[in-house]
């Protein structure tokens, strides 16, 4: 299986220096850049189009097409969404950290193709260490003279800012994004009317793409559109960055191209999984993409159709693995949990509906489940996501809460004879396996520590005296 | 929002003092103010730590003993998290995603990464910030002592870090560097 690196090529090459301008340019950087200073916009746009590139935030929306969309007022904003957030995903971290100058020769391309003379890279505010190397970037793009007034000694102007996040996972979304850097709550935007491409930032025409997509750009142009697309005989174009967690012997982000099957990537690239345990079932593309089981879907080809196919999606290409003893209750709680923890509140189904689903899932994890759960639970899921269809139906104003309903559909499907034990048995069978790969956390020991205004949904995992430290542990 | 990392800067956490002056600058009310402030967990409207320990507990660290992290560190702090001691040394939370799922499981203090945590070492972590009391909270300084498996290769090593309950960001001037906060 030879594997042709794109994206990570220049960082796996030269580890010590890839995030330097020098290094950048001595390996064929701001080539194509200075090309398309001189192109033609719609030789580009076309150029991107017939690439087949894939938007690489989740939704796998084709770049170029977005592109095409751009309503013909100006001026128009690039946006940049590095607001990485989704549990299990931490590829484009190491796309800012390690080179940072690939994605500012995309945001040159795209900017220019579409006659955008101001860019913003919008960074989740946990993520400093990357901004700061993107910022370190910026400056010496700016130095150089490729950004900024009249950028490669051309009539050009281009302008890039680096903004800080503050801890929403919501701005991931392209319309709360925009919202959040203007300054406003992170709350997605009703579309229609605001589509980004006619009324995004302050109301202008915005492209938002991901830093995985901007950071492929480059390479099209090099590569040729028939040459990105043909990198595999798959049908997806280019390769796909996955990142790999949980339980699998060698995690991180894998450039691989699109066409292996699970079962490639889980036991070959992966490693296996930790101890030589069973595989018990996996997270093919995200938190919010239904799981994936090893007797129905190991050997199934990675790419967006087939995903799309079983019920699923590649999403932002993380992979979450979990092994035999893996308690299903204890996981679904977790990306549930992390859903109603990031909801913005706007639409009562989904603020409402994590809440509740939530509250259940921790419920039977405890011990007080009862029988009717699971279906209440599912009922809930209907409410948030009516039909429980893949793709979901929309019932809020973007994706999150029918996203978070995925993990039920895993419980309702694959694992409802786990649910029912954890009923009957009052407790979680995975337990009593202590030290082992689930920590279980004390909880029947009541609540408390939920200082504040009282609305806190946060869940509470040990009990404490606040004068003399920890008296819930775990014992 | 870079004004309200500002205002935190100034005073360690976002005060109603800071808020009201963030709107005088941007011509809003304090209501409005805080509405944006209170939307986004890294606005502090507390008072925080001169050290916030994050301890991710999602789904991937989670799997690999994100909570056992999250106990030890409450344990060896006598800080429960959602909390900060007497002192105002530190705070603890446990948070969402950090995007280390790689290096699992990940803690950040100031937001400053460490990959690969067991619950020994978080013990030890909270026991030379406690000691030590570094001026600048680095990376690479941290992993080395505290952490292992990394989701990538960090490959370069910083001198820079953060030096207060905010991310350390040039344009924010909120970066220390070695020898001097």
């Amino acid at each position: 299986m030879t594997t042709p690196l794109i994206v990570t090529k220049r960082m796996t090459d030269h580890p010590g220096d890839s995030h330097t301008i020098d290094r950048y340019e001595s390996t064929g950087g701001y080539a194509q850049a200075k090309r398309s200073v001189s192109m033609d916009r719609d030789t580009l746009v076309e150029e991107v189009k017939t690439s087949g590139l894939l938007g690489r935030g989740g939704a796998a929306f084709p770049a170029g097409v977005k592109w095409s969309f751009l309503a013909p007022e100006r001026p128009a904003y690039l946006v940049v969404n590095a607001d990485e957030s989704e549990p299990g995903t931490f590829k484009d971290r190491q796309l800012l950290e390690r080179d940072p100058h690939q994605m500012l020769e995309g945001i040159i391309i795209t900017s220019i193709a579409n006659e955008v003379h101001e860019a913003f890279i919008y960074i989740r505010g946990e993520y400093p260490k990357p901004a700061r190397r993107v910022q370190a970037a910026v400056d010496e793009a700016y130095e150089k003279g490729y950004l900024g007034e009249g950028i490669f000694e051309s009539d050009y102007d281009l302008d890039v800012v680096v903004h800080l996040g503050a801890g929403a996972y919501i701005c991931g979304e392209e319309t709360a994004l925009i919202n959040s850097l203007e300054g406003e709550r992170g709350e997605p935007r009703l579309k229609p009317p605001y589509f980004p491409a006619a009324k995004g930032l302050y109301m202008k025409p915005t492209i938002v793409n991901n830093v995985e997509t901007l950071s492929n750009v480059p390479h099209i142009l090099a590569m040729g559109a028939e040459g990105f697309a043909s990198v595999t005989d798959s049908e997806d174009s280019g390769t796909f960055l996955m990142s790999l967690s949980g339980h699998v012997n060698q995690p991180g982000n894998y450039e691989v191209p699109h066409g292996i099957t699970w079962r490639d990537l889980i036991y070959e690239i992966g490693g296996g999984i930790i101890g030589g345990k069973e595989l018990k079932a996996w997270v093919p593309g995200g938190a919010s993409a239904p799981w994936f089981v090893p007797e129905q879907h190991l050997d199934l080809e990675i790419s967006k159709s087939a995903a799309a196919e079983a019920g699923s999606m590649l999403g932002s290409g993380a992979v979450i693995v979990m092994d035999e003893d893996t308690c299903m209750i204890r996981a679904a709680e977790r990306i549930v949990r992390f859903f109603s923890h990031e909801s913005c509140g706007q639409c009562t189904p989904c603020r409402e509906g994590t809440t509740w689903l939530e509250m259940i899932l921790r419920r039977i994890d405890e011990g007080a489940g009862r029988p009717v759960d699971l279906d209440l639970m599912i009922d809930v899921s209907d409410g948030i996501s009516s039909g429980l269809s893949w793709p979901p139906k929309m019932t809020t104003i973007c994706p999150l809460g029918p996203s978070a309903v995925s993990p039920i559909l895993a419980l309702r499907d694959y694992f409802r004879d786990e649910v029912q034990r954890h009923v009957e048995l009052g407790g979680c069978p995975y337990a009593v396996k202590s030290g082992g790969a689930t920590p279980q956390t004390p909880r029947s020991q009541g609540s408390s520590t939920s200082s504040g205004d009282g609305r806190s949904a946060e869940p509470v995992t040990v009990t404490v005296d606040r004068n003399h430290g920890m008296t819930g542990d775990s014992s | 929002m870079p004004l309200l990392y500002l205002a935190m800067a100034e005073e360690g956490h976002l005060t109603e003092d800071g808020m009201e002056e963030v709107a005088r600058w941007c011509e809003m009310t304090p209501a409005q103010v805080l509405s944006v402030a209170s939307f986004y967990t890294m606005f502090k409207r507390e008072k925080t730590g001169d050290y916030l320990i994050s301890c991710c507990t999602s789904i991937s660290c989670m799997l690999l003993g994100g909570d056992d992290v999250l106990h030890a560190v409450e344990d060896e702090s006598g800080v429960p998290h959602g909390e900060t001691d007497d002192k105002g040394m530190l705070s603890v939370e446990h948070v969402e995603c950090i995007g280390a799922c790689g290096g699992a499981p990940a803690v950040q203090v100031n937001y400053e990464l460490i990959e690969g945590v067991t619950p020994e070492k978080a013990r030890e972590l909270v026991k030379w910030l406690k000691k030590a009391r570094p001026a600048v909270i680095n990376s690479d300084e941290m992993q080395e002592l505290f952490g292992s498996t990394k989701s990538f290769d960090w490959a370069i090593k910083e001198d820079t870090g953060a030096v207060g309950p905010y991310p350390a960001f040039q344009p924010l001037g909120t970066v220390g560097s070695e020898g001097g906060a």
